[in-house]
């Protein structure tokens, strides 16, 4: 294909490197510097997609950010994109693009049958309709429904790119670098301010690109690309194009997308595909620009029909034609001078102007030139169902109300002009209060709210000469503050062609017996017909007509929509447009690749992955890991073929019979020192520990002031002042601000401090009834027998030369202890252990053995301890002291607290001893009770006794106390089990604890 | 994101802190007798004031102190912020 609609020379296209593309399937070329969108158009291809509701033909409407229409399915690498606009996505060699929202082609799409439908999809349709029969919702209308809409698929790959976030902090942040941009960041980098210039497009420059103008002797685009290159030379000044700001959050937080590798056939290696920079700005100079808006008139979606800004961006920047029979229809003198661009090129434009007589110089220039224009005239229909091929025009009365005899004009593309709204998106989610300007009929930033200045056409600046007097100064006056330098700076001489008052019209009649679709969001279909439904239908407020039909809510956020949306509105409610007010804005301006957004933070980088210092053992022998909270532990050690039930019952069987080691480096350990710990300790457990002598442990429970059970732990009296806390591993950093809560706001007396040493030490218990011939071993000059060592005993020790600390403590419920090192020792330790325990049948096990041993003993856990139990739910009322107070102890007087059922924890066989209960089982007394059936408790945790080799689970359960004996059933609609089981109680395995102290 | 003033490390973004609730809650005594109203109004009865608002944050990731931060509760605006044990005048 040749590119016809490109032009011999002109734009800013690299035409030295030829790309090509496919589009749909189809191979073109183009330029290096294109955009998809205008290699297409210099294809002559206007037909990009379908639209969403009634699947019409989709062309382009803008240039760049405010794109309603050319969204497509992008394929890069390998990879696909959806949501992707054209007029944004920078052309790359072999790029490969397909359009979206048709089928089974863009060419021939059944979907727009819908547009003969639309009787049926009014507005809010889809509350209207679809509503019976009910049963039809999931199998036809859901799915039909899902297949119709949407804009693209996404990929159900693993995204192979890479995305980073950024932080920076800067003076003056500057969204935009069209003139007010580069003048205010050029005053403020003279100023020797930290200056972060950010512009969403490939090139610098904004409107200077395309405009007519001069400035201190040269055109704009040569001004602009002096002050980029000076920037850039700049150490304090940072510029970004591609990056789009596209957030305004608290504290002068702004959020910018950088586009890093987009526009590349393929990711650089070590490069991100995008780049996401949270910026913390002293002050904002928001210089956003300006974007043209639509005259509303019939069928103005058919492709051909686009702004008039737009035209001339393709033409000025890329030398691309977007027809050769333009017609241009406007309300003021922007029109005119795509117009011009347009007879510049050899081509011969009509001009329809709604004013009567607009006089001004740039209008003389079109007159100068032989531009056919024709005054008091107005699109009413645009002929053609894929591509324009012909207006219907007619002339409109002074008031706008009566079209003259209708006219069929020739032409393939309409480029219409509305006048100008400025981007006030990021001013508005600031929480600036925006005004209506009358002159513009549009909304301005008004007062601020945070550090942020509005400048230039953003804020209703629309000429040259006054935006760069505002910018210079803004910048200069901003910096100054901040870093009392005053540069000063000659404002440069502009040469621009003053314009007429623009006409107040935005939308055309329709004519006598017709019934045009007149759109006015086009992402979305929705049309000047469908707001008149809602205001019928009663809705009032702009927020729910907004939600009502629509209108404003695609892709693009209503950037070419929402005012004349406003605009009907007002004029049907005959209210002014600030009486209605607008929609809220809210971030993200344009949409955000959801990688972008999360960044670096996927798999195993969305959380830190702890490991202990004898992990690289524990992988060495076959260990099987489960995350506990941020660590990875062994859930049990894998010999030959066996599956987790296996191995759990033998590591947990050798416990019982022989001797095993378990990693616990994992336990929260808090270090407390200081003449009031144990005052501190009194104060958040529930038993008393005043009388704790040196060198022994003791079990502690701490609640919430609620009376809920937070913590478990033994905490050790190493030496007067100096007491050691474990903590389980879930709560490890909740424990240590609790207490620094207490320490800091409500004790501030207590003299206490509190440091988490989790990983300073290593952990290891060592359990079953041959560890003390074990521990004897590895400590040889260490008495650890039953009266050197008794249990809840500690001591310290010489291992091989490492400073052990050895308690005797149990979570298994054997005779058993645990020995600390530090850290760097773990493996020495572990490894010792094993060697020395050889003789006594030693086996390392793993989390879920451990989870065995303390389920038959009774002893709670974190399946116990959820956040909704009291002491005496877990059978921990004996820890409760009556003498003393203590955080949460007030609590427990609630009279729930006090019930004679209150729940409490129980143990739960199944009668015929063979079926495992599954967690979470309800107990209930009726199986065959009708739903909802009353719970009376449930499986907090289920194992394999390893002692009576049967099931047995622990539950709480209401009025366990009385329970004991019970025949119930545990049901479990989930695994679709019912089990007859019986209630025992919670302490299935050494009841009265002998084994502990042997 | 809210920027708050550590009055004891200066300048850190709000993901450096964790929130601690309202800062003119006060402990009743241990030891003393508290009525079920008293306790009631201790543990669970706040008010969600709308404008300033004196609030616990604690800096979690920075020096680990509670501090004192007042806020305005409709527009994040911060006033103030103090130690621990300053006094909030």
């Amino acid at each position: 294909m040749t590119q016809a609609f490109r032009i011999n020379n002109g734009g800013l296209v690299n035409r030295e490197k030829k790309l090509s593309f496919k589009f749909n399937g189809k191979s073109y070329f183009g330029y290096e510097g294109d955009t998809l969108a205008s290699a297409l158009l210099a294809n002559g291809v206007h037909l990009v997609g379908r639209s969403f509701k009634y699947h019409r033909p989709r062309g382009f409407f803008g240039a760049g950010v405010d794109e309603p229409y050319a969204i497509v399915q992008l394929y890069r690498n390998g990879e696909t994109e959806p949501n992707i606009k054209a007029t944004e996505q920078e052309l790359f060699e072999g790029l490969e693009a397909k359009s979206v929202n048709c089928w089974p082609s863009v060419n021939f799409d059944i979907g727009a049958i819908n547009n003969f439908l639309k009787i049926f999809l009014p507005a809010g349709f889809y509350y209207k309709t679809f509503m019976w029969p009910k049963s039809f919702w999931y199998r036809i209308y859901e799915p039909f429904i899902r297949k119709a809409a949407g804009l693209g698929v996404a990929s159900t790959k693993h995204d192979n790119e890479r995305y980073e976030h950024k932080y920076e902090y800067c003076d003056l942040l500057i969204a935009g670098s069209g003139p007010s941009g580069l003048s205010s960041a050029y005053a403020a980098a003279k100023n020797g301010a930290k200056v972060i210039l950010a512009e969403d497009k490939p090139r610098f420059g904004g409107s200077l690109l395309t405009s007519d103008v001069n400035i201190g002797n040269q055109s704009g685009k040569d001004w602009a690309e002096g002050i980029i290159a000076e920037l850039k030379t700049m150490p304090n000044v940072l510029i970004k194009n591609r990056s789009q700001i596209f957030g305004y959050y608290d504290h002068n937080m702004l959020v910018m997308s950088e586009k890093v590798s987009d526009h590349l056939p393929s990711t650089k290696k070590y490069h991100p595909n995008k780049r996401l920079w949270y910026i913390r700005a002293k002050e904002v100079l928001i210089s956003s620009g300006s974007i043209e808006r639509p005259i509303v008139f019939g069928n103005n979606d058919t492709p051909g029909v686009m702004l008039s800004s737009a035209a001339k961006e393709y033409l000025k920047v890329y030398g691309v034609l977007v027809g050769r029979k333009p017609l241009v229809f406007t309300n003021n003198d922007s029109g005119y001078e795509t117009a011009i661009e347009f007879k510049k090129h050899g081509v011969d434009p009509v001009v329809l102007d709604t004013r009567k007589n607009p006089v001004s110089e740039i209008i003389d220039e079109a007159k100068n030139l032989g531009i056919n224009i024709k005054n008091s005239y107005v699109v009413v229909a645009a002929q053609g169902y894929k591509k324009v091929k012909s207006a219907d025009i007619a002339s409109i009365s002074e008031d706008k109300k009566q079209l003259g005899e209708i006219e069929n004009l020739q032409c393939d593309c309409i480029c219409v002009s509305g006048f100008w709204t400025p981007t006030i998106h990021l001013a508005s989610q600031s929480g600036n209060k925006t005004k209506f300007k009358e002159e513009i009929d549009a909304f301005v930033p008004g007062v601020s709210k945070q550090n942020e200045t509005t400048l230039g056409a953003a804020n209703g600046v629309f000429t040259l000469d006054e935006t760069l007097k505002t910018s210079f100064k803004a910048g200069s006056e901003l910096s100054k503050k901040l870093t009392e330098k005053d540069y000063e700076i000659a404002i440069p001489n502009v040469v621009e062609k003053k314009s007429s008052q623009h006409d107040k019209f935005w939308c055309v009649p329709l004519p006598k017996g017709k019934n045009y679709k007149r759109f006015l969001d086009f992402q979305n279909d929705v049309a000047v017909s469908d707001i008149e439904i809602a205001l019928r239908e009663g809705y009032r407020s702009i927020e729910h007509v907004k939600r009502y039909t629509t209108l404003g809510m695609a892709t693009d956020q209503g950037k070419t929509s929402n005012l004349n949306g406003l605009q009907l509105v007002s004029e049907i409610e005959n209210k002014v447009v600030p009486a209605v007010g607008h929609t809220t804005f809210r971030p993200p301006y344009t949409p955000v690749s959801i990688g972008a957004i999360v960044g670096r933070e996927v798999g195993k980088h969305s959380k830190p992955t702890r490991k202990s210092p004898m992990h690289e053992w524990h992988e060495k022998n076959n260990a099987v890991f489960v995350d506990a909270g941020v660590w990875l532990r062994p859930r049990y050690y894998k010999r030959g073929d066996e599956n987790l039930f296996e191995a759990s019952k033998r590591e947990a069987k050798n416990v019982r019979s022989n001797v095993g080691v378990c990693d616990v480096t994992t336990l929260g350990k808090i270090d407390i020192k200081g003449p009031d710990s144990a005052e501190l300790l009194n104060r958040v457990y529930t038993n008393a520990w005043l009388k704790l002598p040196v060198g022994k442990a003791r079990y502690g429970v701490m609640l919430r002031e609620d009376g809920i059970v937070m913590d478990d732990g033994t905490t050790t009296r190493i030496s007067e002042n100096h007491y050691h806390m474990t903590t389980t591993t879930a709560q490890a950093a909740n424990v240590l601000s609790h207490l620094e809560y207490y320490l800091q706001l409500v004790w501030p007396e207590l003299n206490v401090n509190v440091v988490s040493t989790t990983e300073q030490w290593a952990g290891a218990a060592i359990a079953g009834p041959k560890s003390r011939d074990l521990l004897q071993k590895l400590f040889p000059n260490s008495d650890v027998s039953n009266e050197g060592l008794p249990f809840m005993g500690y001591m310290e020790g010489d291992l091989f030369g490492a400073k052990a600390r050895i308690f005797r403590i149990s979570f298994s419920g054997e005779l058993a202890y645990e020995v600390n090192v530090e850290s760097d020792y773990g493996n020495l330790m572990w490894e010792k252990i094993l060697e020395v325990g050889e003789e006594f049948n030693i086996q390392p096990y793993g989390t879920e053995a451990l989870s065995t041993l303390r389920i038959e003993m009774g002893h709670v856990a974190g399946s116990e301890l959820d956040g909704r139990t009291i002491p005496y739910d877990n059978a921990l009322e004996g820890l409760v002291s009556k003498k003393k107070d203590f955080i949460g102890k007030r609590s427990l007087q609630r009279s729930a607290f006090t019930a004679e059922d209150r729940q409490r924890i129980v143990g739960v066989v199944p009668l015929d001893k063979q079926t495992s209960i599954p967690e979470g089982s309800h107990l209930v007394k009726d199986d065959k009770a009708q739903l909802p059936n009353p719970k009376l408790g449930h499986i907090s945790a289920s194992c394999w006794s390893v002692e009576y080799d049967n099931p047995f689970s622990l539950a709480i359960m209401k009025d366990g106390k009385n329970m004991i004996g019970q025949k119930l059933f545990a049901m479990s609609p989930l695994k679709n089990k019912v089990i007859p089981v019986e209630i025992v109680s919670s302490h299935y395995v050494d009841p009265k604890g002998e084994r502990v102290r042997s | 994101m809210l920027y708050i003033n550590c009055p004891h490390c200066g300048m850190r973004s709000q993901n450096e802190f964790s929130y601690g609730g309202d800062a003119s809650v006060k402990r009743p005594e241990l030891n003393k007798e508290v009525s079920d109203q008293e306790w009631d109004d201790f543990v669970y009865n706040r008010k969600s004031l709308r404008g300033k608002h004196l609030e616990l944050w604690q800096h979690i990731s920075g020096c680990r102190q509670w501090i004192k931060v007042e806020r305005d509760t409709a527009t994040h605006e911060i006033f103030r912020t103090f130690k621990a044990d300053e006094e909030v005048a």
